[in-house]
């Protein structure tokens, strides 16, 4: 595997009685599946990386920077929530242009990038559509063009594909696989599905009894689950 | 939960400075008023009276308005029939009817020469007055009745159907729906009603003002606005000041324990509607309807009739007038929208509960309280006639803000909630984010909370009245007529001024639908 790329460096967090302890790394260009129980805190080590919560005590590091105090949108991370990945009230083009400038103030270059990276996932010709006229699959994808063009160096999946038919997630892990590979990104991808884990991930975080642990090689934790793990996957 | 335990975001700061500002303007004006207040000790008999008045006729109001409510409500809850949406619509108009035109309209149907009057005359009965505690008495109700039916109404339809279906199932009669069903109800919603009600009628000015004054039918605002105007007694001005204040406060110390419903707002249209009695109670609701349409109707259709044909014959200072208080209304409603939507994003965040509470302060200060004391600050730097128009701008900003919040707070919270952390983890801030998220989610209420800003501005007949002024808004311009017994003009121009704040209530609504 490469070189340490996202560090979570002596990280605790309390809330309430929710505790979460995090001291592990990921290397870069990994794709990791993080797995655990109902409330274990998967999307709560997803916010800490992408800014949304701050941790009590402990670094968060990225290619050796810290990032623990920067604030979301300057953090190098993409990130696609369960659902409210798109803004219902701007076009498909719009969406994805939000990406490269938040202002919206594009140049043509930028535009024509907006259009090229819709068609890549297959999407072209819907630059003018809104959200509700198109499918969830259709949706899904829009959020992914976006991710591909701001090609940043971390993406985190907060099961953003749950809602999903398994053939549909399956074609939408494709495409995830496909720019993760072409943005050379390090994914963590919360999942409830071991078999997502198996298929898109060679590494799994399992976040269980309040300490996500560092990553393990995916199929034979799955084999052979520790006992609190096993009672989630029955 | 966002962006940084750490620091403040841009949002928050923003809500700070703009409730820090609020609580500064508020109870610094407060503060002089209490400073300049020779204590209690300045007032005489007249001003206890005044104390006395103000609060025999709020309760009295309330209590008229709330029980004459209930069997127009229920009419309303049990029957169906053509115009019923209409009416139920007209019935939310008072609130931002201008309440001198209300006044013109009372006086066209109560007053000497109104038809009332004219057929206690033909009957050889002895004629009624409008003007005294009857007349303010009449007044509130007209304007509280129809705001304490919606209510009301509101609560008959959050009454599951099951239940009313249930009721009949069991072979219920009108009085066993009443005792299991609607008491109940009525005993949860009622309360509420009457503070709410009460609540305006305290701080009532333009009706007192125009229907009230001597010994026996001023309010504490009204004799505010005399010790400062035909006094020049500025300390007991401050002196009755602080009594209003005590008023509002205790008042909204009630408020601690019975909650108060909005006075507007939506869910009149659930379809569902309670089983309908037939015999005399069909004839007793439709009187009940039919009486309560005429009572809004009637006074409005009266000066409508009069005015409409002299509007072409209005001097031009009338116009003058309507051009000054479109302008300031237009102010004001910008200015209480930027307040309010500055304050709901902060309070979106969650994290500063004073915010909140900054913007609730304009309940407890009184247009013309708010008025006194920015005069006793501002006296030495400027003429009165100076101040008039900037001060009634900035009062009635101040003043709509409290509606503004209850229509931003909830959809604000949404949009949060909803899109902002998507809208942090693309770095959409500043302007951007006004104009890509925040406007086009939030226009409906924006455009709600607008509208109410503007036409309450518009129809707004307080402050003004105590700085002499040679620029007239359109309502003081329309007191003018009024006084000077030019009721032709005076009609016209009641038409024009309800005619604008309408029309601006509904351009800012419309606008904020469709964007």
């Amino acid at each position: 595997m490469g070189v340490a790329l996202l560090e979570f460096d002596g990280i605790h967090v309390t809330r309430g009685s929710f505790t979460l302890s995090a001291d592990l790394t990921v290397p870069k260009g990994a794709r990791v599946a993080v797995i655990g129980p109902s409330g274990s805190g998967k999307s709560t080590l997803l916010s800490l990386v992408g800014g949304f919560l701050a941790p009590d005590r402990g670094r968060i590091r990225l290619g050796g920077q810290d990032i623990t105090a920067l604030p979301p949108g300057q953090r190098p991370v993409s990130m696609l929530f369960q659902d409210q990945n798109l803004f219902p009230h701007l076009t498909v083009a719009q969406n994805v242009g939000l990406g490269l400038r938040p202002d919206l103030r594009l140049s043509d270059p930028q535009r024509a990038r907006v259009t090229q990276v819709l068609a890549e996932v297959g999407l072209d010709g819907m630059e003018t559509r809104r959200p509700a006229n198109l499918s969830g699959g259709q949706q899904s994808r829009v959020a992914l063009a976006r991710v591909l063009l701001r090609a940043r160096p971390v993406l985190l999946l907060d099961e953003p594909f749950a809602a999903l038919g398994p053939a549909l997630k399956g074609d939408m892990l494709a495409l995830l696989a496909r720019i993760a590979e072409q943005t050379d990104a390090t994914v963590l991808m919360v999942t409830h599905d071991p078999d997502d884990a198996r298929s898109f991930a060679p590494r799994t975080i399992l976040v269980d009894g309040g300490v996500a642990h560092p990553p393990v090689p995916t199929g034979p934790l799955l084999d052979n689950p520790p006992p609190g793990l096993r009672a989630y996957l029955g | 939960m966002a962006a940084g335990l750490f620091r403040l975001t841009r949002a928050e700061a923003g809500g700070a400075i703009a409730a820090g500002g609020l609580a500064l303007l508020i109870l610094g004006t407060l503060a002089a008023v209490a400073w300049v207040a020779q204590g209690l000790s300045g007032l005489g008999p007249w001003d206890w009276r005044a104390v006395r008045f103000t609060l025999w006729q709020a309760a009295l109001s309330a209590t008229l308005s709330a029980l004459l409510a209930v069997p127009v409500a229920r009419a309303l809850a049990r029957r169906r029939f053509p115009g019923r949406a209409a009416l139920v619509t007209l019935l939310g108009a008072p609130f931002i009817l201008p309440v001198i035109v209300a006044i013109m309209g009372l006086i066209a149907v109560f007053g000497r020469n109104g038809a009332v009057n004219d057929a206690l005359r033909l009957a050889g009965l002895p004629e009624v007055s409008i003007y005294g505690w009857q007349g303010v008495i009449l007044a509130h109700v007209f304007f509280n009745l129809p705001l304490s039916v919606r209510l009301i109404l509101q609560g008959w339809q959050a009454i599951p159907a099951e239940r009313f279906r249930l009721a009949a199932s069991l072979g219920f009669g009108p009085r066993d729906v009443a005792r299991h069903l609607e008491r109940p109800m009525l005993r949860a919603v009622l309360p509420g009603v009457w503070l709410a009600v009460f609540l305006v009628c305290l701080t009532s000015f333009t009706v007192a003002l125009a229907l009230g004054g001597g010994p026996r039918a001023t309010t504490v605002e009204l004799a505010i606005y005399q010790a400062f105007r035909f006094d020049f007694d500025l300390g007991r001005a401050a002196s009755l000041g602080l009594i209003q204040i005590g008023l509002c406060l205790a008042a909204m110390a009630l408020a601690r324990w019975i909650a108060i419903p909005a006075a507007f707002g939506a869910g009149l249209d659930a379809d569902h509607m309670p089983a309908a009695p037939g015999g005399w109670h069909r004839i007793s609701d439709a009187l009940v309807i039919t009486g309560a349409a005429g009572v809004l109707i009637w006074p409005m259709a009266a000066v409508i009739a009069r005015g409409l044909p002299q509007i072409p014959d209005l001097p031009p200072e009338v116009w003058q007038a309507a051009g000054r208080s479109v302008v300031m209304a237009l102010i004001s409603a910008l200015l209480a929208l930027a307040l309010s939507l500055t304050l709901a994003l902060s309070l979106a965040r969650g994290r500063m509960r004073w915010v909140e509470t900054a913007g609730m302060l304009p309940l407890i200060a009184s247009p013309l309280v708010l008025g006194t004391g920015l005069f006793i600050l501002l006296r030495g730097w400027f003429l009165p006639q100076t101040l008039a128009l900037p001060v009634t701008v900035a009062i009635n900003a101040v003043m709509a803000l409290p509606f503004g919040l209850r229509a931003l707070i909830p959809a604000a919270r949404t949009l949060h909630r909803d899109y902002g952390r998507l809208a942090d983890s693309l770095d959409l801030h500043g302007l951007a984010r006004l104009r890509y998220l925040i406007l086009p989610r939030l226009a409906r209420p924006l455009g709600f909370a607008g509208g109410l800003a503007a036409a309450l501005a518009m129809g707004d007949l307080g402050v003004i009245t105590l700085f002499a002024s040679d620029r007239p808004t359109l309502p003081l311009q329309l007191f003018q007529l009024m006084n000077s017994y030019r009721m032709d003009d005076a009609s016209a121009c009641a038409v024009l001024l309800m005619a604008i704040s309408f029309g601006l209530f509904w351009i800012f609504d419309r606008g904020g639908r469709l964007a």
